[in-house]
């Protein structure tokens, strides 16, 4: 654990919260662009969050504490599992704490208390929200679990960290099984963080949503901060995506140099990513709820393939 | 006193408090105010005896009792001390929370229920000291009558009768193949002690004979599939304190028997009894945890789940004797340290669970989710104690469900050294399918609770229901207490099994795993984890985020109606029934199923949905071999004459027979 490492951690912690809304804005001004509308603005999801927080909240008579404390108990896990994502540096102190199981699990745990709370006022669009995105997780978390296994099989090691350095600073290899755990990553990508092709984040359609379903009792302070939530959820996968497959310019231990130019690497990186999925976005169409299970099990077996091809090809 | 005389002093003074309860059979304050808090207490004392015992040197001794020429012999080492430990520390809590759980007029009197509560808990505790296979026998049909009894208390519904008595058949064919065992395990030598049977080498012709016994014999008490038919019954017809005790305890001395007689008794390791043993762990993990999604009854859903957690300990299992197999001791250590672990983690939690289960089906007299709802208002104790249970069973950081499955799923990740090529490929399924299981719990876990406490009341009576009362409070606290410890403290708790995985496969991994905050069990740069940290950071953030919320902006609320798209006529009938909840895994999983459904047609004037969704194995096994029974009984009744001179003719010809075979 060095100065520079401590560094890092705090100004990835710091720039994951205050930049991922500015992420969520790219994705939907290119969306924007993509489909030939005029954009709202790349600081749009600001504007959003100050407003929301300015309003009052309104709670319906029978929400419970749980209802209440979700929120900030959801941001302060994906702020966390942000914390712990190699974004700048590979040298961080909380790295020791939670390894990549732990970000899974710390994932799943912001999900629990989402469906919830969605289920804590009893209304029928809530329970409905919490079951798909219930039935979203289960699939979709073992597969991002595979994912890692695969990464870690090749790294030896289920610590970020070390996955992430042993990624970058190796020889140029090509490894087939990270291309099929890449696939996987994607689909499992778009289904966790409620886009097309599982769920959209710009419908109010009732018979389609999922997330926007939970969310539909919360307001004021306590839907900005499930909306920012969301959108860390976006940057935490974002960045875990490019840890992982892309992990060019994340600066090594004590490495001060690294670490400030691991920033516009980043930022262009993140620029790329989203513009890519903003693409993805505009090429598929909403899926029938009931074929979600077909997709997110086809990135599960394919998660579980790369595993197979790793052991037999590469071990 | 040396650990193994105050053991089976403890075990004394359960009887003894069992016993006392006969004095005044009917009267409920000596038994929910003086016998129950003692049994409480002499299980803190055990759990304190057993937790010195675990560093000490196996000790034993020949006991006064038993047959004449064949005495029981007692021993305590570190792995019966670690289970004893287990079940002292989960009883303390569980007899408190019957303390005020005990009500007049429920099935037994509280003086007979007493008695074979302590009963089973002192012929538990049995099991876990015997030392030679008549004892271990004694005790252990001990623990299945008492239980059996404790199971049909409240015998005046054929329903429940008709689950002890499934219960009590399955236990007679585990207890059977578990003497099976025991008698391949002496090789003819007539010395039913252990340690005669630890010295014996055992041909491996004979030693997979006897493993395979202690599979079946073991795997039916503990519910392996597909042995596992009597649980779903039995657990929901018991009293909830005795389900608690069933499914934290019970199920464990079948994991301890198994551990016992395969690691130590049988001294030859072949690693694919491992593979046997992971197949069946991985069956019955993914077999309940689906069956646990589309129940509609909460302790069923309890049990169902308690054949997942059996099914993950399993798995360990069976990694451990894979690793060992194949001599790699450090990973069998890490194996059989998570298959521990989860052995203790299970006990707390899942006894956490069925004893809110318990509360809420006292306060509401409710066993259904699909009437319940809405009691986290009504039982902010319970509720709030089985959120805790709730987020350590469904395996997430910080609490103690995800210590055991991190443990496990990094001895999984070792796997690919194996020297066999098979087996490193099929390993990786075998991660994915415990990956899915995990992750499939917490789904049943968001339904449990979510139903079952969250929403609107689906009834109107129950929003007279009252919290539990300050008897059920403490042991739901002391129980959630221990699911926060084991979550926040994995270190120290992997220094307690350190001495059985140093006898079992010669190495440990407490000395290097990691200092007190990371928790490293091989080395830091391949995996670390720190609850405690994790815990410590999270909270931070969360306390953060909710103060500068406050400072920044401010903290109005309104209250009012539910929003609900503007739909103004929401009413409780409007929300997911459990059945509504678990309809998508029904969906996926569908051939795993046998689903009868009866939907109306449209002109039905009163129209009814009914569906059922059943056991398959159930049509596939258990009907066939019934319908066999019954068809050798109708042949075997040719004996059956009624006269009493023609049954005094075959005793005279038994006699003749066994003098023939025994001389």
């Amino acid at each position: 654990m060095s100065a520079a490492g401590i560094a890092a951690q705090f100004a990835e912690l710091a720039l994951a919260v205050l930049l991922a809304p500015l992420l969520t804005g790219w994705v939907n001004q290119c969306r924007a662009w993509l489909q030939n509308k005029s954009a709202p603005g790349i600081l749009q999801p600001y504007r959003v969050l100050a407003k929301l927080f300015q309003k009052e909240v309104i709670l319906a008579h029978n929400a419970s504490p749980l209802f209440r404390s979700a929120p900030y108990l959801i941001f302060g896990s994906l702020a966390l599992s942000a914390a712990i994502v190699p974004t700048l540096g590979t040298d961080l102190p909380l790295n020791e704490a939670a390894d990549a199981i732990a970000l899974v699990g710390l994932l799943a745990l912001a999900r629990l208390f989402i469906a919830l709370a969605a289920m804590d006022v009893g209304t029928a669009f809530g329970t409905l929200g919490a079951r798909r995105e219930m039935m979203v997780g289960f699939l979709a978390e073992p597969a991002l679990l595979m994912v890692f296994f695969t990464a870690s099989l090749i790294s030896h090691s289920t610590s970020l960290s070390t996955i992430v350095a042993a990624i970058a600073h190796r020889e140029l290899v090509i490894y087939p099984s990270m291309a099929f755990a890449g696939v996987a990553f994607v689909m499992v990508s778009l289904a966790e963080n409620a886009r097309i092709p599982i769920d959209n984040p710009a419908t109010h359609l009732e018979l389609t949503m999922i997330h926007e379903a939970m969310v539909l009792e919360y307001s004021g302070r306590h839907l900005a901060l499930i909306e920012w939530a969301a959108s860390l959820k976006l940057f935490v996968h974002m960045c875990i995506g490019l840890a992982l497959f892309f992990p060019f310019g994340i600066a090594g231990g004590g490495d001060w140099l690294g670490l400030v130019l691991a920033l516009p690497a980043l930022a262009a990186k993140l620029a790329v990513g989203g513009a890519a999925l903003a693409l993805i976005e505009m090429l598929s169409a909403k899926m029938r709820i009931f074929r979600a299970p077909e997709f997110l099990g086809t990135a599960f077996l394919l998660a579980v393939l790369a595993m197979l091809v790793h052991v037999m090809l590469e071990g | 006193m040396p650990s193994l005389d105050a053991t089976l002093l403890l075990i004394a003074a359960w009887l003894a408090i069992g016993l006392a309860g006969m004095l005044a059979p009917r009267s409920l304050r000596l038994a929910s105010r003086v016998l129950f808090p003692g049994g409480a207490v002499a299980g803190l004392a055990l759990a304190a005896v057993a937790l010195q015992a675990i560093f000490g040197s196996p000790a034993s001794r020949v006991l006064p009792l038993g047959l004449p020429d064949l005495p029981f012999h007692a021993r305590i080492d570190a792995l019966s001390a670690f289970f004893l430990l287990l079940l002292g520390a989960v009883a303390a809590g569980i007899s408190t929370f019957a303390c005020g759980y005990l009500r007049a007029g429920e099935g037994q009197p509280p003086g007979l229920q007493c008695l074979c509560y302590h009963a089973f808990l002192a012929s538990m505790a049995a099991v876990l000291v015997a030392d030679d296979a008549y004892f271990f026998m004694v005790a252990w049909e001990t623990m299945a009558l008492s239980s059996f009894f404790l199971v049909t208390s409240d015998h005046r519904h054929a329903e429940i009768r008709r689950a002890g008595y499934l219960y009590l058949l399955i236990a007679h064919l585990g207890a059977i193949s578990i003497l099976l065992c025991f008698g391949a395990l002496q090789a003819g030598t007539g010395d039913y002690t252990f340690d005669a049977m630890r010295r014996i080498e055992q041909p491996a012709g004979w030693a997979t004979v006897a493993f395979l016994l202690a599979l079946a014999g073991f795997g039916a008490k503990a519910g392996v599939v597909p042995l596992h038919v009597w649980l779903p019954e039995a657990h929901p017809a018991a009293p909830s304190p005795v389900s608690a005790l069933m499914s934290a305890v019970m199920l464990k001395t079948a994991v301890y028997g198994m551990l016992r007689v395969t690691l130590d008794l049988i001294g030859l390791p072949l690693w694919w009894w491992g593979v046997i043993a992971l197949a069946a762990g991985l069956v019955s993990a993914l077999f309940g945890i689906v069956f646990a999604a589309v129940q509609t009854d909460m302790k069923r859903l309890l049990a169902y789940s308690s054949i997942e957690n059996i099914g993950l300990i399993m798995s360990g299992f069976g990694l451990t004797l894979l690793f060992r197999g194949f001599s790699m001791g450090t990973l069998a250590a890490l194996a059989l340290t998570a298959t521990l672990y989860h052995c203790l983690n299970h006990a707390f939690f899942k006894s956490l669970l069925f004893l809110s289960a318990g509360s809420v089906l006292h306060a509401t007299r409710e066993r259904s989710l699909d009437r319940l709802g809405g009691l986290i208002q009504r039982m902010p104790w319970v509720a709030w104690c089985a959120l805790v249970g709730t987020v350590a069973i469904a395996g997430l950081p910080p609490l103690n469900g995800f210590v055991s499955e991190w443990l496990l799923l990094q001895a999984f990740l070792f796997t690919p050294g194996l020297p066999h090529a098979y087996m490193n490929m099929l390993v990786p399924i075998a991660a994915a399918a415990i990956a899915l299981a995990a992750a499939l719990s917490g789904y049943v876990m968001v339904k449990f609770y979510g139903v079952i406490f969250l929403g609107q009341p689906r009834e109107a009576r129950l929003s007279e229901t009252h919290d539990a009362g300050p008897w059920e409070r403490t042991g739901l606290l002391w129980l959630a207490a221990g699911c926060v410890a084991l979550g926040l403290a994995p270190v120290t708790v992997i220094s307690l099994l350190d001495p059985i995985t140093r006898s079992a496969t010669g190495y440990g991994i407490g000395s290097h795993a990691g200092s007190w905050l990371f928790l490293a069990p091989i080395e830091p740069q391949r995996a670390s984890y720190s609850p405690l940290l994790f815990f410590v950071v999270a909270t931070l953030l969360v306390v953060v985020t909710w103060l500068s919320v406050r400072v920044f902006y401010h903290g109005r609320v309104r209250r009012s109606g539910p929003w609900d798209c503007g739909f103004p006529h929401l009413d409780a009938r409007m929300q997911d029934t459990a059945e509504g909840f678990g309809q998508p895994v029904r969906h996926i999983f569908e051939p795993f199923f046998r689903v009868t459904l009866e939907t109306p047609s449209p002109l039905d004037s009163r129209p009814r949905y009914r569906d059922l969704v059943e056991d398959r194995l159930w049509y596939w096994l258990y009907l066939p071999v019934a319908r066999a029974v019954e068809r050798v009984t109708v042949l075997v009744t040719v004996l059956q004459r009624g006269r009493i001179s023609v049954y005094l003719m075959y005793s005279f010809a038994t006699l003749l027979l066994l003098l023939l075979f025994v001389r």
